[in-house]
């Protein structure tokens, strides 16, 4: 009997440690419901989360990268964001180019920073921290000379439609309710439970270790719910908008990098044992110098998500986004030294900040003190990370 | 005063579902060296961690009694107040500190809020003169070898007034010579009245040096063997320890030499890779052939490891010149990635900083160095990667519930068994192993033992460099022996001894 106890309670403490940052997810989401009398949980306002966090969680997903190189992080994604946006606003609105070249120009741009930070981090050697710091200097410095200290505004509505424009289908959307969301939703769903059922039938049928029914149907069950009851509240306002397709894109394509690809495990590898990666016959260098490639770019394509959105090309765009990052992927239970995080970790921190953002704001919290509790909030996730690992450690000891 | 210095009875120490210490009672005498054998994962360093108060009074049952009194240590602290000192394997020296700062550390000379520098040099300079060590005590510590840091740490023991000096696998990374003079010293020490307790996996050196040896086995004491009337036999030891005769410590193997060539190396220079003024290999040829375990004996910092992984991709070295041939055609291997593919792995000897990611599981290690093997077109096959992993654990016997466990979970021996397996997954033609034994017990040995002459029985080749001697004559076809930067000597295995492998290092030595 008491075995049986000691089983179940060891079960629950793995279940509730693994799926921590869920958890917390959604109680802060309950908090902020309850708090809000229930506003938080208004169409409108589901669709705001997605809509204001966009940039969080694409530029969390290039942090997340070089976290895992070793815990290096890069300062200067804000001040990309803000030079891409810069040159994006010059191209588009004062020389009134082609918006696809132009958005392929701003890209571009990222790309190119991220060649200058990476090489000088990859091949030099020079420590990140100083490089993306410099980095922060000059291209803020370069944005606000572009500029001229002024802000660009007057975006072309066939840009603005690319990142703020809802899906509607004339057949499925004219009425209150945007069906189109509804099927998205379903297929979502329909797509997850069949690729989950699938491979647990494969591995069963090869013979690994597969997971129990017992926490394969209610996971599938709890999962279905919440992505079919966000969808309702969409339909409910204007319907799928389109930032949500890129964001489910970016994810997907870099879950699937670190997850399934020899490219993504050389970046686990080397935050994990720099040494033992190189002596492995992996080329260390280039795994740094695309990590600070790829944050840059993902940096310029946030650049262009934040341009649409405000409508605007101004010089303090992208203040302290780079700290929004950072923190996501820590709270998403990235290590501080390397080589443990994960894509949906990151994207959870992402979430989780702009619930904290949202609810404070629909509560009415200061904005002073909203600060105080978004730092309260990275130091507790990191203060649980490195106690629960310690104690781990320390029942195997 | 009673003759007894310590006294452990009935101590049990268990974790969350493992007993590691099973009513062990363990007793000595004043002034004897005491040591202490057992295979990895025996419960020996648990032993001392309660001894040392690392395992608080309270977490185990049982009682110590040190000096005639009852001990009950919360703290690290609270064992060395009364004399006792723990030195464990890995060091804790600062290397950007000196040598005397870190034997004060934390029990600085002068006030908390002034340091008396002139007393902390003075007393340091005496403490290394004791413990033989012919450095500045201003030093600092990265610049001295393994074998002084050692020295160091003793002579730090020293300045704390200890009765009960225990030092746990202290000749682990030290060569044959500085593992003596450590001896030695103890023995010095023991006529100064200083009780020590030693723990090895170095069966003759347990034999040479201590006045009674226990055995420990699965967490208990197996037995207590007197040495002050005679010197205890070694394979009486090992009997003890593993609980069966080892007929023979080394596998026997048919030999399997071809005449062909696998690797030859042609006048081979290397410089240091920071000081590039240094020449760490000079001027040195061998070859290998197939079938064949070629040897590379010779002390620490003679430029083993330099020579091997300057030849394995260029991975170490500064300014690396001579030729390269492998299977006869000659190569310039530029990256460990070149290397690799013309089937050459280098099985480092420090396995937890060059080897393995610890925080991994095995699988992910197994892997790592040929992830082509279980990937198409760079996506992975995360079934067929776990398919290997396990084939590879139940080939080489690795000891875990799942190939998902980390590494860094795992005894040293099953950490060697991984790192040997990644580089067996990666198939090469030629394997150089560095130090593979190092810091394993002798079951583990025995089966890694096995392991090579399973890979020359499949037509690989095996270079292996290694300080044990005897390992070097029990397991080797040919050995070359290496001593500053330069090869000094090639003999046939059946032709070589200690003796003669001895005298071709010191013959340059005294050369220079």
């Amino acid at each position: 009997m008491s075995s049986n106890k000691s089983i179940l309670w060891e079960k629950t403490k793995s279940f509730l440690l693994k799926n921590t940052m869920i958890i917390a997810l959604v109680l802060v989401y309950l908090f902020f419901i309850i708090q809000s009398e229930g506003r938080m949980f208004l169409p409108q306002n589901v669709n705001n989360l997605i809509m204001q966090n966009s940039y969080v969680v694409i530029l969390a997903v290039g942090m997340l990268l070089c976290i895992l190189t070793g815990g290096n992080i890069d300062l200067s994604v804000g001040a990309t964001v803000c030079l891409v946006g810069a040159i994006a606003g010059v191209l588009m609105v004062n020389l009134g180019w082609n918006i696809y070249v132009s958005m392929l120009i701003c890209l571009a741009v990222g790309v190119a920073i991220g060649v200058w930070q990476g090489f000088w981090i990859a091949y030099v050697r020079v420590p990140p921290f100083i490089v993306t710091l410099a980095g922060q200097l000059l291209f803020r410095g370069l944005a606000q000379a572009i500029l001229g200290g002024l802000t660009i505004s007057g975006f072309s509505d066939s840009y603005l439609a690319i990142f703020n424009n809802y899906v509607n289908i004339p057949a499925l959307d004219s009425g209150v309710m945007k069906l189109s969301c509804v099927i998205f939703g379903i297929l979502c769903c329909a797509v997850y439970i069949i690729v989950t059922i699938w491979t647990n039938i494969s591995k069963k049928r090869k013979g690994y270790a597969a997971e129990k029914p017992s926490s394969l149907y209610p996971k599938i069950v709890v999962i279905s719910g919440i992505v079919m009851l966000l969808m309702y509240k969409l339909s409910l306002y204007k319907g799928i908008p389109y930032i949500l397709l890129w964001l489910i894109g970016i994810v997907a394509i870099y879950t699937y990098i670190t997850a399934k690809t020899t490219f993504g495990r050389h970046f686990y590898a080397l935050g994990g044992n720099e040494k033992a990666t190189k002596l492995s016959g992996i080329n260390t260098n280039r795994i740094y110098f695309s990590a600070y490639v790829n944050v840059s770019f993902l940096a310029a394509l946030a650049a262009l998500v934040v341009s649409a959105r405000f409508t605007s090309a101004n010089p303090a765009a992208g203040t302290n986004y780079e700290l929004d990052a950072i923190g996501s992927c820590f709270i998403g239970g990235a290590s501080a030294y390397g080589g443990i995080g994960k894509v949906s970790g990151a994207v959870i921190g992402a979430v989780l900040m702009g619930v904290l953002n949202l609810g404070m704001n629909i509560i009415g919290v200061d904005s002073n003190f909203q600060k105080v509790v978004k730092g309260l909030v990275l130091l507790a996730a990191v203060i649980f990370d490195v106690v629960s690992k310690r104690r781990a450690i320390k029942s195997l000891a | 005063m009673s003759d007894r210095i310590l006294e452990m009875r009935h101590i049990t120490k268990e974790f969350p579902g493992v007993k590691a210490l099973d009513d062990v009672s363990l007793e000595v005498r004043r002034g004897e060296i005491h040591g202490i054998v057992g295979e990895n994962g025996a419960g020996k360093s648990t032993l001392m961690n309660v001894l040392s108060g690392i395992y608080p009074f309270g977490s185990y049952s049982g009682e110590i009694v040190f000096d005639g009194k009852p001990c009950h240590f919360q703290k690290i602290r609270d064992s060395e107040n009364v004399g006792i000192v723990i030195i464990h394997q890995e060091l804790a020296l600062v290397p950007y500190l000196s040598i005397a700062e870190n034997m004060f550390l934390g029990n600085e000379r002068g006030s908390s809020l002034n340091i008396n520098w002139n007393e902390t040099y003075a007393k340091a300079d005496d403490l290394l003169k004791i413990v033989g060590l012919q450095e500045s005590s201003r030093t600092l510590i990265k610049d001295i070898s393994v074998g002084k840091q050692q020295l160091v740490e003793i002579a730090k023991a020293l300045s704390k007034d200890v009765k009960l000096l225990i030092l746990d696998e202290p000749t682990a990374s030290l060569n044959e010579s500085d593992s003596m003079k450590l001896l030695n010293l103890l023995k010095e020490f023991q006529k100064k009245g200083v009780t020590s307790i030693i723990i090895s996996h170095k069966i003759n050196e347990i034999a040479y040096v201590a006045d009674q040896i226990t055995i420990i086995r699965d967490g208990a004491v197996i037995e207590t063997l007197d040495a002050t009337s005679g010197k205890v036999d070694e394979s009486r030891i090992i009997r003890g320890m593993v609980g069966r005769e080892l007929t023979s410590r080394f596998p026997k193997r048919e030999p399997h030499i071809s005449e062909e060539v696998v690797l030859e190396v042609d006048h081979w220079f290397v410089q240091h890779s920071l000081y590039s003024d240094r020449t760490v290999v000079d001027d040195v040829s061998f070859y290998v052939k197939r079938g064949e375990v070629v040897g590379i004996a010779g002390l620490m910092g003679a430029g083993r490891t330099e020579l091997a992984m300057s030849i394995f991709g260029r991975s170490y070295g500064n300014d690396i010149r001579g030729t390269l041939k492998i299977h006869g055609k000659e190569v310039n291997l530029a990256s460990e990635q070149d290397a690799i593919r013309h089937g050459l792995a280098y099985v480092t000897e420090d396995r937890k900083g060059n080897g393995l990611i610890l925080s991994n599981p095995i699988r992910v290690n197994i892997t790592l160095a040929r992830l082509d093997k279980v990937s198409h077109h760079h996506v992975l096959d995360l079934d067929l990667e776990h398919e290997m992993a396990v084939n590879m654990k139940e080939k080489l016997g690795i000891k875990s519930t799942t190939v998902e466990q980390e590494v860094g979970n795992l005894s040293g021996g099953n950490q060697q068994k991984v790192l040997l397996s990644k580089w067996m997954f990666a198939e090469p033609d030629i394997m150089i192993l560095d130090e593979p034994t190092r810091g394993i017990d002798v079951g583990a040995k025995y089966e890694i033992y096995c392991i090579i002459n399973d890979l020359v029985a499949a037509g690989k080749s095996v270079v292996m460099i290694s300080s044990e001697m005897p390992e070097v004559l029990g397991m080797c076809d040919r050995i070359y022996v290496m001593s500053q930067a330069k090869i000094v000597g090639e003999m046939d295995a059946r032709d070589a001894t200690q003796e003669r492998i001895m005298s071709r290092i010191l013959s340059v030595n005294k050369g220079a």
